[in-house]
């Protein structure tokens, strides 16, 4: 296979999901294998509540793993501390920011911090790439804005910006097109898409996007009750696995044009 | 843009000085700012003007300046590890603590007699009692910031802590003479004079660890403006951080009400102010600035509680409450909505 030349950066292995508290352990998801690839774009899709946010919590190391094990760049992820972590992975969550009086370039800046001195002063070097973050995103006219006077379209796309200025070897994002209007989920997405391409990184996200998804990702992660899918998309259609992602009684899957339709 | 703050900076440190000086050549008599500089200076002729100057006024005005700006950096912590506009240096129930303290002290020497009726007047047990206190608080809220996982339960215990002290210090008044109850509600007007050059030496001891502690804290307060999962995923061990935040907070606002009393208000409006003019987040820069500004917020409340030329000194904490809060609601009014 052509794998060959390829570098695995992300690994799950046997993995199992879920939520521990002293009396018991939930199981969100178990059995879970998958290999990601570098300078690929993977879409993870799934109904709600079927533990794709779990997955992803998982994966930035915010929830311990109740059993398996997660490689970032052949590394176990439980032996990574959080600032070796902060170097190799970044991220965009669905929650709101903390504080919106932030400027543009001060919130880029602060993907900066794990390369940063004690007080976190930015050398030249960390402006220039925070520089080409605004840039690669389209966002430089914005950079002295405040994030109150911005759009969610604009919004999101300066924290994937922020997220690139980390410089990291994977990016994971939670859902980055909830809220957005047709056109910009479409706009995010292909951006993910060019980022992949100029940049090599592996960028991972969460979506209910599938018809977008199944059009621009190099592969797809789909989460079903009792099995989690790590494929190429068209591999994944001809399997027939979108069928049987929701019940059936309202949507059905378009296997020829790759996209759900309501029935009749 | 850095050549701007530079600017602000500079400016802001010439009105320190200038209401430095002027804080201290103002009260009852006063003294020509000439006669201020040569004391200062150690060349003056006058010997009232002089030991008014050393015993009286100067330990008063480096009081002010350090409870201005202690107060006003422990809010800005508060602020941005709480998440909320109206936190202060206080919602840690640090103030509730030192209360309690001084309550038991004062009010509770009727209660308990003995030991306590003769420590009533000292005003080391005063002190004392408060820092205990706040202490005993400070303890609680970090064994709960161990257990807690959510900073906002720590902001509610901090509450809680303000309405048991409330309620046992009302008891206590209940059994309290009249004499006992006036020297409580004195305490609890705020004092910034009468502290000795030793007293101010442990005064600034402790404050300085707390300052140390808060410059250390700067980049993690800044990641912490994203959130906590961000803040977190930007390689900031987040429990030792908001351990360290707390600890910080609690050296200063409780030494401050140890020696000073609660002081209100300061801590809440300077970081807002601060972050109006210098419109930024950044703590680098506000943190600085937001010192310099309390401590000159601080010596304006002075003098005006001094009231120029009379013998009459008004308590701080309702100057500090008269400047404080038309601030907030003028920055309220201003920008219709509360940021941080």
């Amino acid at each position: 296979m052509k794998e060959n030349n390829q570098h695995t950066i992300l690994k799950a292995n046997q993995l199992s999901i879920g939520y521990k508290s002293k009396k018991a352990e939930t199981v969100v998801a178990s059995n879970i294998n998958f290999e990601l690839q570098k300078g690929q774009l993977i879409g993870l899709v799934g109904a709600n509540g079927i533990g794709k946010s779990t997955l992803l919590r998982t994966l930035i190391k915010v929830q311990p793993e109740l059993s398996g094990s997660i490689s970032l760049n052949n590394k176990d992820l439980r032996s990574t501390s959080i600032l070796e972590l902060a170097k190799q992975l970044s991220i965009v969550l669905t929650e709101p920011l903390t504080s919106k009086n932030l400027s543009v370039f001060e919130l880029v800046s602060l993907g900066r911090h794990p390369y940063t001195n004690w007080i976190g002063n930015l050398t030249e070097a960390d402006t220039t790439i925070i520089n080409d973050a605004l840039v690669l995103v389209n966002i430089l006219d914005l950079k002295d804005k405040k994030c109150y006077e911005l759009s969610d379209g604009q919004l999101q796309k300066v924290m994937i910006a922020r997220a690139l200025a980390q410089d990291t070897d994977v990016i994971v994002l939670d859902e980055p097109t909830s809220h957005l209007d047709m056109y910009h989920k479409a706009y995010i997405l292909k951006l993910l898409q060019k980022l992949t391409k100029e940049t090599g990184k592996t960028i991972l996200f969460s979506s209910h996007e599938i018809d977008l998804a199944i059009q621009l990702c190099d592969t797809m992660i789909v989460m079903q009750k009792d099995n989690v899918v790590c494929d190429l998309p068209c591999q994944l259609i001809s399997k027939g696995v979108f069928n049987s992602l929701f019940p059936e009684d309202l949507i059905v899957f378009d296997d020829k044009t790759g996209s759900f339709r309501v029935t009749k | 843009m850095k050549t701007n703050h530079t600017y602000s900076f500079i400016i802001l440190i010439a009105i320190l000085l200038f209401c430095f000086v002027l804080n201290i050549s103002l009260g009852s008599i006063s003294i020509p700012f000439s006669e201020v500089f040569e004391s200062l200076f150690g060349t003056t002729q006058n010997n009232t003007y002089d030991i008014i100057i050393n015993k009286v006024r100067l330990p008063k005005a480096i009081t002010a300046i350090m409870v201005g700006s202690g107060l006003g950096i422990s809010g800005l912590l508060m602020q941005t590890l709480f998440r909320n506009p109206l936190a202060g240096p206080f919602v840690l129930g640090i103030s509730s603590g030192a209360s309690l303290g001084v309550a038991i002290v004062i009010l509770g020497s009727g209660l308990f007699g003995g030991i306590f009726a003769t420590a009533l007047i000292s005003k080391w047990s005063v002190v004392i009692a408060a820092s205990l206190g706040s202490f005993l608080v400070l303890l609680a809220v970090i064994a709960v910031s161990h257990k807690v996982r959510d900073t906002m339960a720590i902001l509610i215990i901090g509450l809680m802590f303000g309405s048991i002290t409330a309620a046992v210090v009302s008891v206590l008044s209940y059994f309290s003479s009249p004499e006992q109850l006036q020297q409580y509600i004195f305490w609890g007007f705020g004092s910034l004079s009468n502290l000795s050059w030793e007293e101010l030496l442990i005064f600034f001891g402790i404050y300085a660890v707390g300052l140390l502690l808060s410059i250390a804290s700067i980049k993690g307060l800044n990641s912490l403006l994203l959130g906590d999962n961000y803040a977190k995923s930007l390689g900031l061990n987040l429990k030792q951080s908001r351990f360290i935040i707390i600890v910080a907070t609690s050296l200063i606002a409780g030494t401050i009400t140890a020696f000073a009393g609660p002081i209100a208000f300061i801590g809440l409006a300077i970081p807002h102010l601060t972050r109006q003019i210098f419109k930024t987040t950044n703590h680098k820069i506000l943190l600085p600035a937001v010192f310099l500004f309390g401590a000159i917020v601080m010596l304006i409340c002075d003098s005006i509680a001094q009231v120029p030329n009379s013998d009459y000194t008004l308590p701080i904490n309702a100057i500090t409450a008269l400047v404080g809060a038309p601030v907030v609601i003028w920055l309220l009014v201003r920008q219709r909505k509360m940021m941080f």
